[in-house]
């Protein structure tokens, strides 16, 4: 079975990262969800970002 | 006298909409003449140099860093700015203080190992490096998100085909998975109609006449806008199609876009072929003819697409529906009522949208009977409107675009683009209004409450020069949706707005009126 068909048999489990009200919507649905309190890589220096993304 | 004010924290994010939904807020204080609250992003910055509140240290922010700035009466502190935007924040923060909100994806894959879905709607600049992290973790992803390359999403959608994951977007407004909507999107019962959308609006408006017509969903995968053009070749479409195909739930198939390019429409279309269940295509004013020569369904318009796919379901007769719930008579008696009300000089019509795929299918309903329709968004480009902020003879209007929504929250979140467009415009030779109210999770809490005062302002107006402005409306939203569906119709229809049952009968009906008075 394909992961797709695999997860229309599970309970969806959301990771939101970005808009928290997404977030909240899931929340009063009593949908699993986990919020990541996002912020731009290396403060939002770019070259700084590309190279720590080479380090991973 | 009046003068700039501003703070500035260093190292302190907050998401875009909230931000932009606190400057809405920041800008209603006595005194305050302009306001923008954000974090320091280029287009943030020069927003601020564009409302001329910017300065050299707002010049050298970093996107890391947040500001506040206002062009306020002197007497306006900007400490009591900054308390009072303080305040917005830790309003909107309140309810979720003891939840636990790791820093990272990986942090939050550790501690949620489960996680099968992650929904990404940061910046476009960085949503493609957030999407990649997500497959790579194998994990399914829904990208909000725009303004993410076509080669980053070529990528990621290869990526995503290689390990059998979903890769909804970039621009995926929609999604309902195993019964749960995601961003945008109504709640729609559960059923055995399956959905791969490529168009936001037009998906959720299917979905909620199937929903009306007492049937549901199974899957309703999103694909984002661009899936269907050659850069892409449809990957997502191909995935999703081929997961209904197998889903033992999906009784019927149904594919919605605007017209794709050539060679893939062919693709797309040989992948459903022979299809052992029923597919129903709507490419949205596309080539009917091809798609029934791949022995699919093809639609003359969304609600149709729907009516189509429940038929089907039912094993009833399948043909075209181009008219309306009501009796043919009682259509002719409304047309006549409002026709008899204009003066001479009224023939036009401005169709104001705040779902894209919504006035699409507007212009292409309207354009064979009405004419020619100025727009941002025109079906040919001899019809793009000089400027966007400025009507012409017949208009219509995706407040959704990209010019309207620079900095600003997309008019589903919050319609005060239209609203003002509606206040501002005086134009006597205006006939019908079309408007659309998209309800559902993601949308405003009150969509039509946020347009009434526009809308009885505007059909006052032209009372007031013995004129008469007819105002037809739908309403995209099902009984179960967050905000109320009835009492919102309800409170349309005491303003003397006709609420029609779908986008494509409310645009039927002025069609008709329309035409009456050419």
């Amino acid at each position: 079975m394909s992961k797709i068909n695999e997860l229309f048999n599970k309970e969806v489990k959301v990771i939101n990262i970005g808009l928290e009200s997404f977030y909240n919507d899931l929340k009063k649905q009593k949908v699993s969800v986990i919020h990541v309190n996002w912020r731009p890589v290396a403060g939002g220096n770019k070259r700084m970002a590309s190279l720590l993304s080479k380090l991973k | 006298m009046s003068s700039v004010k501003y703070e500035i924290r260093k190292n302190t994010y907050y998401d875009s909409v909230t931000l932009m939904l606190i400057s809405k807020e920041i800008k209603k204080i006595d005194g305050v003449k302009e306001a923008l609250v954000g974090m320091g992003t280029d287009l943030n910055k020069e927003l601020a140099e564009n409302l001329a509140i910017s300065n050299d240290d707002i010049r050298n922010l970093s996107p890391n860093d947040f500001f506040v700035t206002v062009l306020a009466d002197d007497n306006v502190q900007i400490e009591t700015i900054s308390a009072e935007v303080d305040k917005l924040l830790s309003n909107k923060k309140k309810s979720n203080e003891s939840d636990y909100m790791p820093p990272t994806l990986e942090s939050a894959l550790k501690h949620e190992p489960e996680s099968n879905i992650v929904v990404i709607s940061v910046a476009g600049e960085y949503a493609a490096a957030e999407a990649k992290k997500a497959l790579n973790n194998n994990l399914h992803v829904m990208l909000f998100s725009d303004n993410v390359s076509i080669e980053d999403e070529r990528e990621l959608k290869e990526l995503a085909c290689q390990k059998g994951l979903l890769m909804m977007g970039p621009d995926c407004g929609t999604a309902i998975i195993n019964n749960v909507p995601l961003a945008f999107a109504n709640v729609v019962r559960k059923g055995h109609i399956g959905i791969v959308g490529a168009s936001g609006t037009g998906t959720q408006e299917v979905t909620v006449i199937i929903d009306k017509l007492g049937e549901g969903v199974s899957q309703v995968i999103g694909t984002g806008g661009r899936d269907l053009k050659a850069e892409i070749g449809g990957l997502m479409m191909l995935q999703g199609i081929e997961a209904l195909k197998n889903d033992p739930q999906t009784k019927v198939i149904v594919l919605i876009s605007k017209p794709p390019a050539e060679e893939v429409a062919e693709k797309v279309l040989k992948a459903i072929e022979n299809s052992p269940k029923p597919v129903v295509v709507d490419f949205i004013g596309g080539d009917r003819k091809l798609i029934e020569k791949y022995g699919a369904y093809s639609c003359v318009s969304l609600e149709d697409a729907a009516r189509k796919a429940v038929a089907l379901l039912r094993g009833e007769e399948v043909r075209d529906f181009e008219g309306f719930s009501l009796p043919d008579e009682e259509i002719e008696k409304i047309v006549d009522r409002e026709v008899a009300k204009f003066d001479k000089t009224q023939k036009y019509l401005r169709a104001y949208y705040t779902g894209g795929t919504l006035a699409d299918e507007a212009m292409k309903l309207l354009s064979s009977s009405i004419g020619n329709i100025y727009s941002n968004i025109p079906l040919t480009p001899e019809y793009k409107l000089e400027d966007v902020r400025v009507s012409k003879e017949h208009t219509c209007i995706d407040f959704g675009d990209d010019e309207f929504t620079r900095g600003k929250p997309h008019p589903m979140i919050d319609p005060v683009s239209r609203v003002e467009r509606l206040m501002k415009e005086d134009d006597e030779e205006v006939a019908v209004l079309l408007m659309d109210f998209v309800l559902g999770y993601g949308s405003h809490e009150d969509p039509v409450g946020e347009m009434l005062p526009a809308i009885k302002e505007a059909k006052e107006r032209m009372a007031k020069k013995g004129k008469y402005l007819c105002v037809v409306g739908s309403v995209c939203g099902t009984e179960n949706d967050p905000q109320d569906l009835r009492e919102s119709q309800r409170r349309l229809e005491e303003a003397g707005v006709i609420v029609m049952p779908s986008n494509a009968q409310a645009v039927r009906l002025a069609g008709l009126i329309l035409n009456k008075i050419k």
